[in-house]
């Protein structure tokens, strides 16, 4: 499992291709690059900046992808989180899930976006022509992080 | 009790950090919350509506009922948006 929080960009390519080198256990593996769109509520987005919760946040994540191993058989796993001032188009965001059949890693992936979403702390404000902005957390967002929930 | 603050609560504050010698009655994180909000000015501005206000002790989420103790680390921020 690698967990990252970084400034600079990654290469999705590379950390596809490291999470499965010399490995024949693995016969799936699913990625989900995130990317800063550069439209907002009608307007022209100039930047968007990411701050954290330095420590919490690597601790949540690591919780998250225990989370996910623990509900799917998962041959690894790979977040990586950029932080800082990113511009339109840019990679904000990499979740890598590798096992031996797709539907664990295609679920796997999918529930480690829905609860980095609503669990991770990190908070986005966008730069817009009309000044700047925190974006705020979406209802829909707690939705789907809560489909996975079980009672 | 080191409390901490993000985003537009930090903002808010007007600072991102602090130690606090709260009274022993703030004895949950709602309470604590209470009590930087009658501090006025920013507090007041960052804790008018708890609803929008989350937080977490020792680096994980807690619910406004969780109890706190002298040592504990308290950080207030707002619904996180990530990813």
């Amino acid at each position: 499992m690698t967990v990252k929080v970084q400034r600079e960009d990654f290469d999705p390519g590379a950390e596809i291709a490291r999470l499965h080198a010399g490995r024949s256990d693995i016969g799936a593996v699913v990625s989900f690059v995130g990317l800063v769109r550069g439209e907002s509520h009608g307007e022209a987005l100039r930047s968007m900046t990411l701050e954290h919760f330095p420590g919490m946040t690597e601790r949540e994540l690591e919780r998250i992808a225990d989370e996910a191993r623990a509900r799917w058989s998962l041959q690894g796993v790979t977040v990586v989180h950029r932080i800082g001032e990113l511009k339109p188009g840019e990679r904000i965001v990499l979740v890598v899930t590798a096992a031996a059949h797709r539907r664990a890693a295609f679920e796997a992936g999918e529930f480690l976006m829905d609860y980095l979403k609503t669990r991770a702390p990190f908070w986005k404000r966008e730069l817009r022509p009309s000044g700047e902005h925190w974006v705020e957390a979406r209802g829909s967002d707690d939705e789907a992080a809560a489909r996975w929930r079980r009672d | 009790m080191k409390v901490l603050y993000f985003a537009w609560v930090r903002q808010k504050v007007g600072r991102g950090e602090e130690v606090v010698d709260a009274p022993s009655e703030a004895a949950t994180v709602g309470a604590l919350a209470q009590w930087l909000q009658a501090r006025g000015g920013g507090y007041a501005e960052a804790f008018a509506d708890l609803k929008r206000v989350r937080a977490a002790v020792n680096q994980e989420h807690v619910g406004f009922d969780a109890p706190i103790k002298a040592g504990d680390e308290v950080a207030f921020f707002p619904p996180v948006t990530g990813g």
